[in-house]
């Protein structure tokens, strides 16, 4: 068991990773290390053979996994408006627009009261510890009347505080508490952010990396549970 | 008042009518191991009387961290998980996972594994379904039906068992298509079901559609409108008996349901009693799914085009299918290794659970419980 606790840090702080961190870079910077990379990573660095051998099989699949701008009426029409912090982009036919935090209460309205994405699918977040800004949020939207999906992700920092969709899709109720609960993301205006699927009382947020995954909180669970660990 | 907290041995008799408690309210707890919950789901509702004032779910009990387990397992070590979820339909949440790591792999599975994938998954709706109205029935007081649609369920877990070994979490799917070749007679005995199973219909009907007592108890019970459910982000059954025309099988259509004949249906009320009309029409209309996938059903290889090791490449997905319950969608963050970096289930119960609030305000105590059998929810898929 002590090996799966030790086999998942491995995988996170890998090289590609950074490349989606993109601080100031461009988008068009990002697609290339990222074809790249894992290619590098896997054949390991003396296998020089692998590399060029492993350098046909990508022409092979461009058109699929690599992140391209995403254009769009409905792009054109925000990235006038907003600039560089719009970052539209597709990957295997899926839009998603990388925003700037500051644009997060107002991108969202616009998506909905203009461009009609009325159903809020979910919400979510993923946690990066080696960037800066150590969270990704995504909300996944759909539209009823395009029947199109659309993500919207930004980026915020470890104890930043995110401005709540409540007021936007009351679906975000629920799932704003879960990211809470498992990130420890504050989303500002939510009407009642609690912890949902862990006890109230619990410390830690368990879908942070730092966080193993036979952690738990003992005093919690000694209190509470009157035993000695849960495990 | 505030002094009269800090003097509590004193009767205050000069102003009898300030109590601690309105007369008429009362906070009552129901569950978590409550049998009209299904599950351990806690509801602590506000009551004047026996009117309901508002509920809070309290929920959480079978917690399991499936997606932190996600992040500390390889995607195929992961597949057999994801049928702990919705444990009611446990081929429908394979189904999703397996497409989604697939579409991440930019593979897909061939037309034969297609079609028994399609096959299987209908047959699970059908068998969630069952479920659902034995055990809505049974809180609602009739309990005949309960033993129908077991008897009838049974048919179609013999049929999961013959195929792959089990009857409940099948681990029946695997990315890039499916490991087990159908059995000998595999098409004989979906055929046989389904002359089997037709007439059964007809008989939960008989047991319930125009009876009274079904009726008074769920008609107007529970009614939430099209516009609500969407803001609420309400799917699956329950957001179309409420009118709205979506199912994800015709909105976005994955496998390769395109290719099949069927109608969506829907209500007209948003009541317990169109949810129960809907899903009974979705019974009918999986049959008829089926029929066509089992007539039509290809030669061919079962497995597509992976590699041993699961290895997506960097970049994230997000692929939703139409589970029973409504709308189940996995978004996964690969960062090219063999784990996922991040795996997100977007459950339908957990999101149709949040209506319930809305949909029981007004009503009676003994309505909770059948608002609560309606929604459909399975506690391991609310709490993951």
């Amino acid at each position: 068991m002590a090996e799966e606790v030790k086999s998942p840090a491995p995988p996170p702080p890998p090289q590609p990773r950074p490349a989606k961190t993109e601080p100031s870079g461009g988008p068009e910077g990002e697609p290339k290390p990222t074809a790249e990379l894992p290619v590098a990573a896997a054949p390991a660095a003396p296998v020089k053979p692998a590399a060029p051998a492993a350098k046909p099989a990508a022409p092979a699949k461009p058109a699929g996994p690599v992140p391209m701008p995403w254009t769009s009426p409905l792009v054109e029409k925000y990235r006038s408006q907003y600039g560089s912090g719009l970052d539209p982009q597709t990957y295997l036919g899926q839009n998603y627009l990388n925003v700037d935090r500051s644009l997060i209460p107002d991108i969202l309205r616009l998506l909905r009261d203009e461009e009609q994405f009325d159903y809020c699918v979910d919400i979510t977040a993923a946690h990066y510890p080696k960037r800066e800004k150590q969270f990704d949020v995504i909300w996944i939207l759909y539209s009823f009347p395009r029947n199109e999906r659309v993500r919207v992700k930004t980026q915020i920092a470890d104890g930043a505080s995110i401005p709540s969709s409540v007021s936007i899709w009351p679906t975000a109720n629920w799932l704003e508490r879960e990211v809470y609960d498992m990130f420890g993301i504050t989303f500002d205006g939510h009407p009642d952010l609690r912890r949902i699927l862990l006890p109230d009382g619990w410390k830690g947020y368990p879908l942070r990396k730092d966080y193993g995954i036979l952690q738990q909180d003992k005093e919690w669970v000694q209190i509470n549970l009157g035993i000695e660990s849960g495990q | 008042m505030s002094d009269r907290t800090n003097e509590l041995s004193h009767l205050d008799l000069e102003t009898p009518d300030k109590t601690y408690l309105d007369s008429n309210e009362l906070i009552i707890n129901m569950g978590p191991q409550h049998p009209a919950t299904h599950g351990v789901l806690r509801v602590i509702l506000k009551l004047d009387g026996e009117k309901v004032l508002g509920t809070e779910c309290v929920i959480g009990y079978l917690h399991r961290g499936v997606e932190k387990i996600a992040e500390n397992r390889t995607y195929t070590m992961f597949n057999p998980y994801v049928d702990r979820m919705d444990y009611c339909a446990a081929v429908s949440n394979g189904l999703g996972y397996c497409e989604a790591v697939e579409k991440l792999m930019n593979v897909e599975a061939p037309p034969r594994a297609q079609y028994i994938r399609v096959i299987l998954t209908e047959l699970n709706r059908i068998a969630s379904h069952q479920l659902w109205l034995g055990t809505h029935a049974l809180d609602i007081g009739a309990m005949t039906p309960l033993f129908y649609t077991f008897r009838d369920r049974e048919e179609i877990l013999k049929i999961f068992e013959k195929y792959c070994g089990a009857r409940l979490t099948t681990h029946a799917f695997r990315i890039g298509g499916c490991q087990y070749e159908t059995y000998a007679g595999f098409e004989k005995d979906v055929k046989n079901f389904l002359t089997f199973f037709a007439p059964k219909i007809d008989e939960y009907e008989a047991l319930l559609t125009t009876n009274r007592i079904w009726l008074e108890r769920t008609k107007n019970v529970g009614v939430i409108s099209g516009p609500d459910c969407i803001a609420l982000g309400v799917t699956g059954p329950v957001l179309r008996a409420s009118g709205v025309k979506w199912d994800l099988r015709k909105a976005q259509p994955y496998a390769n349901y395109k290719d099949f004949d069927f109608e969506i249906p829907i209500g007209t009320n948003g009541d317990t009693y169109d949810r129960y009309l809907v899903r009974m029409q979705e019974m009918r209309q999986s049959m008829r799914i089926i029929e066509q996938a089992v007539a039509g059903i290809p030669e061919g290889p079962i497995m597509g085009k992976v590699p041993k090791v699961i290895k997506p490449p960097v970049g994230e997905i997000y692929h939703s299918i139409e589970a029973p319950k409504g709308e189940l969608g996995y978004f996964i963050v690969s960062d090219g290794s063999t784990q996922p970096y991040r795996l997100r289930v977007r459950p339908p119960s957990f999101v149709n659970l949040q209506a319930l609030d809305v949909m029981v305000r007004g009503l009676l105590v003994a309505d909770v419980v059948a608002v609560i059998g309606t929604i459909d929810i399975v506690l391991g898929e609310v709490d993951r």
